[in-house]
């Protein structure tokens, strides 16, 4: 089966991860805009952090037969500096538009401050004024209020909720969300977020309709196969095959290639992959040979 | 209209949808009547998301018409996004130059390699031409091959503005990353003495390393040829293939000492081919 992992942050993930995840299945992935662990000082690290995502990393995937997409955005926790939100939010315009840039986000609410507020708004408005998609980031504390705050911004705002995912949902979340129309994400991540056991009962319970698994890997201790894993577990635990494609990659594909900037012959009829080919200089192998196809090529490391 | 503008839009005009062409005016005008700036960043990235990115399909009348408004202005190789972007850059209000150059230089400094590509082949045909050396030799650094070749194949800018420290490079760096010589627009006329030296260097860096050079590479080498240069062109005469042989008699051919014409007259074959007409440097861009 053929999966889109439709939110991981693969900055902070190792090439080796992108071959093992082609190894199971796994053909395009989404990048968030969000931050990086600690907060950054400048917009001037805004900057080449935005670039890495519609460049350095969008060639490093692609040199593993995996197609790159990414969002744009000024992250929520981030908003709360406000002189540093103003500088990004001039940015956001150089990149926004950009190939594969599939949607503005992930933005929303952490603390649920009025600087959150403010740049979550400006953020749609955005959006709306560039007729783009928008990837919600509901917050970890407070997530039913921040979940639905979204919504109700969204909608204030103009936009259609079936240009918006609404992504880290959970039991509590999931009803309202389908029941106003966004689509419903889900973040397969150990202790924090939602576990794949969990999310096998969620599409027990609610069906395949609009529903999307992810698995928002990033630096943390996170699975980049969260994706193919769970899509395992849901059919060892008898979920029916076409559920299971519909919220590992029909959904994901559905919603995204609304911008027309994603789509299946992306993947199904890629360009070659050129190993040898360099970007700025950089190759991603280090005195490796190209051509590698397999992890089993890395069992005698010689 | 400005004639470049003309043939864009003409050329998009037959290439485009209405509804795609509609965007770019639209786009162009609010860009030209001084718009926030915003409006221009998005739509130069948006450009294939409404134009696509199919080629240009030009005739060789269109080739000619771009020829004559500028010569080496050679787009028989651009897509529809490209002249799409290139329309809208030259929509920028650009009365202040300052202005102007800080707007490209936002655009270029957040670009992706697609924006690159444009923005690099667009020089040419952009107002302020003295201020984009900078810029161009930027460009001559990338080692994004696509966007390397962008500014020195089939660009007229690089010979008619860049310094020979810079030109020189450009070449050199052609001949060292493989881009067939003969695209470089004005080599020729831009052949200089220290060019020639740095690339009999190469080429004996090359041989060194048990590697062969490009025959190309004797093109700006032949009318700056000291005795020493002579000397490499009499063992590529000797020893090379039958390219290489042919292009150290061309050097030969081209070079005023009396030695270098002593070394062509021992081949008489490819002496008469030259004299005739028959071999010329056109020989190796058909290759
Ligand atoms: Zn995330």
């Amino acid at each position: 089966m053929m999966y889109i992992d439709p939110h991981i942050h693969m900055c902070s993930r190792t090439t080796y991860d992108y071959l093992v995840m082609r190894e199971y299945g796994i053909v395009a992935v989404i990048e968030p805009a969000f931050w990086l662990g600690q907060p950054r000082t400048n917009a001037g690290s805004f900057k080449d952090y935005f670039s890495s995502l519609v460049g350095w990393e969008r060639f490093r995937a692609s040199q593993f037969g995996i197609q790159h997409y990414c969002t744009i955005g000024l992250n929520p926790k981030e908003a709360n500096n406000e002189a540093l939100a103003t500088e990004v939010m001039e940015l956001l315009p150089l990149y926004a538009c950009k190939e594969g840039v599939v949607a503005i986000g992930e933005i929303g609410y952490d603390d649920m401050t009025e600087a959150e507020d403010k740049y979550f708004c400006q953020q749609l408005e955005l959006a709306k004024e560039l007729d783009m998609l928008v990837l919600i980031h509901t917050p970890h504390r407070n997530k039913k209020a921040g979940a639905i705050q979204s919504m109700e911004r969204c909608i204030e705002y103009g936009l259609d909720p079936s240009q918006v995912v609404i992504d880290h949902n959970n039991e509590e979340t999931v009803e309202e969300v389908l029941g106003r129309g966004f689509w419903a994400a889900f973040t397969i991540y150990p202790q924090t977020k939602m576990g794949n056991a969990r999310m096998v009962e969620v599409v027990r319970k609610y069906g395949c309709d609009r529903i999307i698994v992810d698995s928002s890997a990033d630096w943390g201790i996170s699975d980049p196969l969260a994706v193919p894993k769970t899509a395992q577990l849901m059919l060892d635990r008898g979920i029916p095959e076409e559920h299971v494609r519909a919220v590992c990659y029909e959904n994901a594909l559905a919603a995204y290639s609304q911008t027309g900037q994603m789509k299946a012959s992306d993947w199904l009829n890629p360009q070659s992959i050129d190993q040898r080919q360099l970007f700025s200089g950089n190759s991603v192998l280090r005195g490796q040979e190209p051509g590698i196809k397999s992890v089993s090529d890395f069992v005698l490391i010689e | 209209m400005s004639k470049v503008n003309k043939l864009l839009h003409h050329w998009l005009l037959k290439s485009v949808s209405e509804k795609a062409f509609a965007w770019l005016e639209h786009k162009q005008a609010q860009i030209s009547s001084g718009a926030a700036e915003r409006v221009f960043f998005t739509a130069f990235s948006a450009v294939p998301r409404y134009l696509g990115k199919q080629d240009l399909q030009l005739t060789f009348q269109d080739l000619e018409a771009a020829e004559d408004v500028i010569p080496g202005w050679y787009p028989g190789n651009w897509s529809v996004d490209q002249a799409g972007r290139t329309l809208l850059l030259l929509a920028l209000p650009h009365d202040d130059a300052q202005g102007y150059v800080r707007s490209l230089d936002q655009v270029f400094s957040t670009a992706d390699m697609g924006e690159l590509v444009a923005l690099y082949q667009s020089l040419p045909l952009l107002p302020h031409s003295e201020l984009h050396r900078q810029r161009a030799a930027e460009g001559i650094r990338s080692n994004m091959s696509n966007v390397f070749q962008a500014i020195a194949l089939r660009n007229p800018y690089p010979a008619n503005y860049l310094d020979n420290a810079a030109w020189n490079q450009m070449v050199l760096k052609a001949v060292f990353v493989g881009s067939p010589l003969h695209l470089i627009w004005g080599l020729d006329r831009r052949a200089n003495p220290e060019l020639a030296k740095m690339l009999a260097d190469y080429a004996h860096e090359r041989w060194a390393a048990k590697r062969s050079v490009t025959p190309e590479l004797w093109r700006p080498v032949g009318r700056f040829a000291d005795s020493a240069i002579v000397t490499d062109l009499e063992k590529v005469l000797a020893n090379g293939d039958t390219a290489e042989q042919e292009a150290a008699a061309l050097a030969c051919a081209e070079s005023p000492l009396p030695q270098a014409q002593a070394l062509l007259s021992r081949y008489p074959d490819l002496q008469s081919s030259i004299q005739q007409g028959n071999l010329t440097w056109n020989n190796f861009s058909r290759k």
